[in-house]
């Protein structure tokens, strides 16, 4: 008996430290993956926002409607979805539903993909699930972090036919939207770093907050019922730890006889 | 046991039992329940291990019901809507959104591939160790290689369907590699295709594929994999023969009826692996990445070619072994020798049984040799499955060249290395841990 007990135990220990081993090798392979898609170690700001503060969302959503979906469409979401958020019916038809357009429409842009195409070189992705395509491989997480840092590091270039460029992404064919609130920038080519030539009319603090509530609301954007989809998994979890319980107690009363 | 006569059922004169009798006279019910469930005597020792092949089966069943469902709704069309994006991405996305419940049909869809090859790893894994191929039971574990191989194909096949960007690059990569062929080559992939590169034409059999051909293949496979098994009875973890221990009623006294024992048992596992298979599912569906990967939110575009392209994890072991073949044997280009060995690294476990020679089958009762030589293939097979999810790397290739040599040294050696172990004696009756 004691020897049995000592087994079972032996065995458990063995089997949870090739599980601890197992995790280990992936949350190596997480990392090396991140930089060895992205070509190099990109310094991320850390987004901070949450996707469950809906005043954060809602601001962003606005911010979004303003100066993303000109260019940008979001092509998979229906602007009924920013009912979700808080919005009315209402607000949402009056601040976001252009003209000829109901609210049950996807939030599809008129551009043609053609002509945008000549005029900044490349197509402007659709935004809806950038998020979490930009996390790259190996960190679903890095999305967030990559278009707060990306959306704060615009510069001056005058080699660019946008006139703009980024130290995040280079050579980008994408302006600045948002460069009377932040302001203009010049990248110092000593020391890498980017200096402001032209205020903006946000303080960097409150540019940062309008960064991350836009982020707030693109990650939401990308996966609308993630926080349902969360509150659920706890219901289904706990349903399984009790059902567990009474599995194993019918599987102990069936084999009591069996030695 | 399953091969067994059984009485046919006979009426007690209530009206379902004449009902019954009436069904059993024309179709082997109540014999078919008998010989595979009620008296199907399964060895009464099974472990931990042996709860993966009844979650295959789950696996199986989740992935065949939520795919029916994403049928419904997913459209296998690669032109673009007027959106700009390609309508099969789009529709995975309408899933996703606007039909009800659909993000978790999906994600039940897209977890349970992976979990499907974890079940399945796993299994093999019990095989490897437990000596569960050997004879009788080769049919069985041929069988097996064969359910592993169409699986292959079936995620293959499912993974273009979304029409992201890894879809469409991991399927030009792999389809390229039958190009390596000598002489039928190019023919070959052209055929494959259905065009000269990933199409409209590609998208349409890949699907046609993986929702009708390759399930019907696996269904059949599966079967005969169960039957095959039914018929020559379990191995257990002690590898032993429970048919030669008999009693009186010829019922093996190691034995226990699978029904109701092992499905109460396999009750537990079901639990236990959903609460995990859900754990990932709601709080973290791309699998860090690895079970959808974050490349392929980008819709597929055949003009641009992603910085680093890795097929998902699951093939990665083999994939590597593609990758480290970098030498041209007999005028013959690597990238062809690379197919051989990938191939055969796959097609190998289908020779185990022929392997083998040592005189016992279960690990418990194999020596110090079997046990350091096959921990030393499981952490080559994790390293080559590692290695294969990287960017190729000067030392990364070097090490899965070392591994992929013992990988197959492992095996081709298995003939030797089996007569040189030493072995302990192994019990006339199982043993209970």
């Amino acid at each position: 008996m004691q020897n049995k007990l000592f087994n079972k135990v032996k065995r458990f220990y063995l089997f949870s430290l090739m599980l601890v081993a197992v995790a280990i090798l992936f949350s190596f392979a997480a990392p090396m993956q991140t930089a060895s898609a992205s070509g190099g170690d990109v310094h991320l700001d850390k987004w901070e926002g949450s996707v469950s503060d809906l005043d954060a969302v809602r601001n962003g959503a606005k911010t979004f409607n303003k100066y993303c979906l000109n260019c940008h469409g979001a092509s998979f979401l229906r602007y009924k979805n920013l009912v979700d958020l808080g919005f009315t019916e209402d607000q949402v038809k009056a601040e976001f539903v252009p003209e000829g357009r109901k609210i049950g429409d996807l939030m599809s842009i008129a551009a043609d993909p053609a002509e945008q195409k000549v005029w900044f070189g490349a197509t402007p992705p659709d935004l809806t699930v950038i998020v979490r395509a930009r996390g790259e491989a190996g960190a679903p997480g890095a999305g967030a972090d990559w278009l707060y840092t990306y959306l704060r590091s615009f510069y001056r270039d005058a080699n660019r036919p946008t006139g703009w460029n980024n130290v995040i992404f280079e050579n980008v064919g994408m302006p600045n939207p948002l460069w009377e609130l932040q302001g203009q920038f010049a990248l110092n080519p000593e020391t890498h770093k980017l200096e402001k030539i032209v205020e903006g009319t946000m303080t960097q603090a409150q540019y940062d907050k309008t960064i991350s509530d836009l982020v707030s609301f693109m990650v939401w954007m990308a996966e609308p019922q993630q926080d349902f989809r969360r509150q659920l998994g706890f219901f289904v979890l706990g349903f399984l730890i009790i059902f567990f319980g009474v599995a194993y107690a019918l599987k102990k009363n069936y084999w009591k006889d069996v030695h | 046991m399953a091969g067994g006569t059984f009485k046919k059922y006979e009426s007690d004169g209530t009206m379902s039992g004449a009902l019954l009798e009436w069904f059993d006279k024309r179709f082997p019910l109540t014999s078919m329940w008998r010989g595979h469930l009620s008296e199907y005597y399964a060895p009464k020792n099974f472990n931990f291990w042996y709860f993966f092949g009844s979650l295959a089966l789950l696996v199986l069943v989740i992935q065949v019901v939520t795919g029916i469902f994403l049928v419904m709704h997913y459209k296998p069309d690669a032109a673009v809507n007027a959106a700009g994006v390609p309508v099969a991405f789009a529709s995975v996305e309408y899933i996703m959104r606007d039909v009800p419940g659909g993000w978790f049909i999906r994600y039940m869809h897209s977890t349970g591939a992976s979990a499907f090859f974890i079940v399945v790893y796993l299994h093999m894994f019990r095989g490897l160790i437990y000596g569960s191929y050997r004879k009788p039971r080769e049919l069985t574990w041929l069988f097996g290689v064969g359910i592993f191989l169409v699986l292959m194909g079936e995620a293959f096949f499912g993974y273009l369907l979304p029409w992201g960007q890894m879809s469409y690059w991991g399927a030009q990569v792999i389809v390229n590699l039958f190009s390596a062929i000598p002489i039928i080559g190019n023919d070959l992939s052209l055929f494959i295709r259905g065009d000269f590169v990933v199409g409209d034409a590609t998208l349409n059999r890949f699907f046609s594929f993986h929702v009708i051909a390759f399930p019907l293949i696996l269904l059949g496979l599966v079967a005969a994999h169960i039957l095959a098994l039914h018929e020559t009875g379990s191995n257990n973890p002690d590898g032993i023969d429970i048919k030669e221990n008999k009693d009186e009623n010829g019922i093996p006294l190691d034995g226990i009826p699978f029904h109701p024992y092992y499905t109460v048992k396999d009750i537990v596992g079901v639990v236990a692996f959903l609460f995990i298979f859900f754990a990932v599912l709601f709080f973290a569906p791309e699998g860090g990445g690895y079970f959808l990967e974050t490349p392929n939110f980008y819709p597929a575009d055949p003009l641009k070619t992603p910085p680093h392209i890795a097929p998902v994890w699951y093939f990665t072991p083999f994939y590597s072994i593609l990758r480290a073949m970098v030498w041209n044997f007999f005028g013959l280009d690597a990238k062809f020798w690379g197919v051989v060995a990938m191939g055969a690294s796959v097609l190998v476990f289908a020779f185990l049984p022929w392997l083998d020679n040592a005189p016992v089958r279960s690990i418990r009762y194999r020596g110090p040799l079997t046990k350091t030589l096959l921990t030393l293939f499981v952490i080559c097979f994790f390293v080559l499955g590692y290695l294969g999810t990287l960017s190729p790397t000067p030392m990364g290739e070097l090490i899965s060249q070392i591994c992929m040599v013992y990988y197959f040294a492992f095996f081709f050696g298995m003939p030797w290395w089996t007569r040189m172990d030493t072995y302990k004696q192994v019990p006339d009756r199982v043993t209970m841990h």
